[in-house]
């Protein structure tokens, strides 16, 4: 338990040194990014891996929140008001998602969401007159929390890694709390659960919520960093990278989305650096993933790592 | 005195085939009754019903007096029904501790906690062990089910169901499947179930249960055939019929 | 009234379009239980074949063939190669028919770049038929009768034949159809190839209409799932109803609404989702 507690100590020192040790402003800004889509996916896998519902369509909650924080500033908010409205706005659609495609479970469930975020998408791309189409929304400027300014690429990866330690620690305890095992009892029993008095369609639309609010925060702190949105943030690929950095990473770990973010954020900086074909790779890491590493790295390497442990203890025994 | 529980002219098909026909039946407060019948006679399809699993075509179930069908299952399982299954649905990687405690979450209002940590929850987990030391799985709380027998696991439904002292407790051929030895310890563990609580198991092999009896229900083809006291029913010439006839 | 009765008539010819798009959809569907992501990058790589195969001299019709035959290729090498590995694991199946649709767009897209494609309709078709003093587009009109003739086809294959028999019983109850000896697994292949086709043709057939371009596939690919939502997964009669509803609202939808089109999709969607979950003439519940 303590050498944990060191562990997380070091982890959290070196994160917060991250723009002090490399100064390139690209690689801070990269860093960023990599905290923003490792949200988006710990957020997906409350639905994923705690509560079993692949969803296809969580990117459109970064496309709620952001353009209901662009039209709302632009309308006269304040950026506070701008920020809560939108996570408000954004969370409530979830909530209406949520009811819709919870009328479904399995594969149904998925192809609802992904009919769901398609629609998020299409709106966003045709409805001209609000959205800009293709052309996308700029956002004026990043807010000043607390009057800090957070225009500069290191003040910005703090500003994302304390939202993002916020939002983990919260995630943590809802998957260590009664109402995370009831999540998982659901998603692996759900007429036993049933017929033990939960009420399993309530549960897994909660998470679905919960996953949505913080699927929303994830998405303000895009339009922040990008200071701009546009129909691709929500495309069905963006949604399907998401997912992807969760399942390669393990979505039986809260850290194996966090390291399937950082892989695949990695990978598609530098690869779009020298190659084109990003999304045939994308493709292909799906279909391998899939084939040959359904359970992804975290719980691999932590098999792994049980297994090198085992003999050393039978030793110390000895 | 309101029956316990009360069913009243049950009717459900699957497809054409009916699995229950006009079934009726009232268990009185504390009564422990046995439903007996051949596969396929419709018993567990009744358990189904009764608790939710299934929408019944006609019909009604109370419990006390209250009307069940138009309740969700959990709704029935918080006005105190019970059940175990035939076919083992527990939570194989978790502990048995946890599985008796997702039982006992499921009556507590902590259930919808988002904030603190299950682990700490102290009352919980000793209301766990204390159910599993009533079935005498005391010593192996702390072992995963896919680490534990056949028998044991049976028994480990039989806390969970326990543990949420319910006022009646369906039991679904709980001595299936068990050695001589585990049959006698589940059946100790039956004989110190408070007589509070009304008791509903169906078996399929009568002798292995009979004792248990106080009154019988026979099923057949998704039909009460007879019922009565262990004796009446045992000297009945339709039970003989039906379990030597074919 | 020509707006009305041309929009009319538009949208049936894309309810006929989006019927040889999403009839072999909602069987696989049906029997496999899964919903191919990479159907509407079939479509569109219909659309590419077609389009190439005209550019290159040859005439529409063998296009539209050619389209059919290479995107049903694909599919049985895909279904053979990569689902059949994954037999059992739904949820493994789905994601890799979408990973192999980002590969089929961005292989597309390296192929015939990122410029649209146009494929003109066959010379003698392009002349509007003129009855009772109106002009009908005659290449729509041919179109919708293709649909209407493979509906034909489709049901006929269904009800009359004994792989149409074995493909029912598949969808009912797959674990009976296996215990009595159908084969199955076969059947996965024929019910998927038959999907890829009808889905490459559907491509080149609406490419005079549609054009071939990047993004076709996940224009396309919504409009199928919404259909399946609508009519049930693996029913011949919900997808040729979903079909003609999608086709109608979405196209009315462009020509009144063009800023909402997405949106009015969506209501019809709720509104069977709420109170029909299992789609109008769905039997499995999905």
């Amino acid at each position: 338990m303590r050498r944990k507690g060191v562990l997380l100590f070091a982890i959290g020192m070196a994160l917060i040194a991250v723009p002090l040790i490399i100064t390139s402003e690209f690689y801070v800004n990269l860093a960023s990014q990599i905290l923003i889509y490792a949200l988006l996916a710990v957020s997906l896998n409350l639905l994923l891996g705690y509560g079993g519902m692949v969803s296809l369509g969580h990117a459109s909650f970064v496309g709620l929140a952001s353009y209901a924080a662009v039209l709302l500033l632009n309308a006269g908010f304040g950026q506070l008001a701008s920020a809560v409205l939108a996570i408000l706005f954004s969370t409530a659609c979830g909530g209406l998602f949520g009811l819709l495609a919870l009328r479904a479970s399995g594969i149904g469930f998925l192809m609802i969401t992904l009919a769901l975020g398609q629609i998020v998408w299409g709106i966003a791309y045709r409805a001209n007159t609000l959205t800009n189409g293709d052309n996308g929304l700029r956002y004026a400027a990043r807010p000043h929390p607390f009057g800090i300014a957070i225009d500069s690429a290191s003040s910005f990866y703090w500003f994302s890694l304390i939202v993002f330690a916020i939002a983990l620690f919260f995630i943590w305890r809802v998957t260590r709390s009664p109402f995370g095992a009831s999540l998982q009892g659901a998603r692996d029993q759900p007429r036993r659960m049933r017929m033990l008095g939960h009420n399993v369609w309530l549960i897994q639309w909660l998470a679905f919520v919960l996953a949505s609010f913080w699927g929303s925060v994830a998405g303000l702190l895009y339009v922040y960093y990008n200071l701009f949105i546009s129909p691709h943030a929500i495309s069905l690929q963006q949604s399907a990278e998401v997912l992807l950095m969760a399942i390669l990473g393990g979505a039986s770990a809260l850290t194996g989305p966090i390291v399937g973010a950082v892989i695949i954020t990695l990978v598609k900086n530098v690869v779009s650096t020298y190659f084109e074909r990003w999304n045939s790779l994308l493709g292909a890491i799906f279909v391998v993933v899939i084939m040959f590493m359904p359970f992804g790295i975290v719980p691999g390497v932590r098999q792994l790592w049980a297994r090198w442990r085992a003999p050393k203890k039978l030793e110390r025994a000895a | 005195m309101t029956p316990a529980l009360e069913v009243v002219n049950l009717n459900k098909r699957f497809g054409g085939l009916p699995a229950t026909r006009q079934v009726s039946l009232s268990v009185m407060p504390g009564e422990r009754r046995l439903i007996i019948g051949p596969n396929g006679a419709g018993k567990t399809t009744l358990f189904n019903l009764i608790t939710g699993d299934l929408t019944p075509d006609a019909g009604s179930v109370k419990l006390f007096g209250q009307e069940l069908l138009k309740l969700p299952t959990q709704q029935r399982v918080h006005l105190g029904l019970a059940r175990t299954y035939q076919i083992l649905t527990l939570f194989p990687k978790e502990t048995l501790c946890h599985n008796v405690v997702l039982a006992l979450l499921g009556l507590d209002r902590m259930r919808w906690d988002v904030w603190t940590f299950l682990l700490g929850q102290s009352h919980l987990y000793d209301a766990a062990r204390e159910a599993l030391a009533l079935v005498g799985l005391g010593a192996s709380a702390d072992r995963t089910v896919a680490e534990t027998s056949y028998g044991e696991r049976r028994r480990l439904e039989m806390a969970m169901a326990l543990a949420q002292k319910p006022k009646v407790l369906l039991l679904d051929e709980p001595l299936a499947g068990l050695s001589q030895e585990e049959r006698s310890q589940v059946r100790d563990v039956l004989a110190r179930v408070p007589r509070d609580v009304t008791i509903v198991m169906i078996e399929h092999d009568m002798d292995s249960a009979l004792a248990f009896a106080e009154r019988i229900t026979l099923l057949h083809y998704g039909e009460v055939i007879v019922e009565g006291t262990r004796s009446q029913v045992v000297a009945d010439p339709r039970t003989k019929e039906v379990y030597l006839g074919d | 009234m020509q707006f009305w009765i041309i929009q009319t008539l538009n949208s049936i010819a894309f309810g006929g379009l989006l019927f040889l798009l999403s009839s072999g959809f909602s069987l696989a569907f049906g029997l496999m239980r899964i919903p191919n992501l990479a159907h509407g990058g079939f479509f569109m790589l219909g659309a590419y074949l077609g389009a190439t195969i005209v550019y290159y001299g040859g005439h529409f019709w063998i296009a539209v063939l050619g389209a059919g035959l290479g995107v049903g290729l694909v599919g049985i090498a895909f279904e053979r190669l990569i689902l059949r590995r994954l037999a059992g694991n739904v949820q493994g199946q789905v994601l890799v028919t979408l990973g192999v649709s980002f590969i089929i767009a961005d292989l597309c897209l390296l192929i015939w770049t990122g410029d649209p494609w146009t494929v003109p309709a066959p010379a003698e078709l392009r002349p509007p038929l003129r009855v009772a003093g109106f002009a009908f587009p005659t290449f729509r009109l041919v179109v919708l009768a293709i649909a209407l003739v493979t509906a034909v086809a489709l049901y006929l294959l269904m009800d009359r034949t004994r792989l149409g028999a074995m493909i029912r019983a598949g969808v009912d109850d797959m674990e009976m159809a296996r215990g009595v000896g159908i084969p199955v697994s076969l059947l996965f292949t024929v019910v998927f190839a038959l999907g890829a086709v009808l889905a490459g043709l559907g491509g080149t057939l609406g490419a005079p209409m549609l054009n071939a371009y990047p993004g076709l596939d996940t224009d396309m690919l919504p409009l199928a799932l919404i259909v399946v939502i609508l009519g049930g997964a693996g029913s011949l009669l919900g997808a040729f109803v979903g079909s003609f509803v999608v086709g109608f609202l979405y196209n009315f939808g462009i020509a009144l609404f063009p800023d909402l089109a997405y949106f009015i999709l969506f209501l019809p969607m709720v509104l069977v989702l709420v109170f029909r979950p299992q789609g109008l003439f769905g039997r499995v519940q999905t």
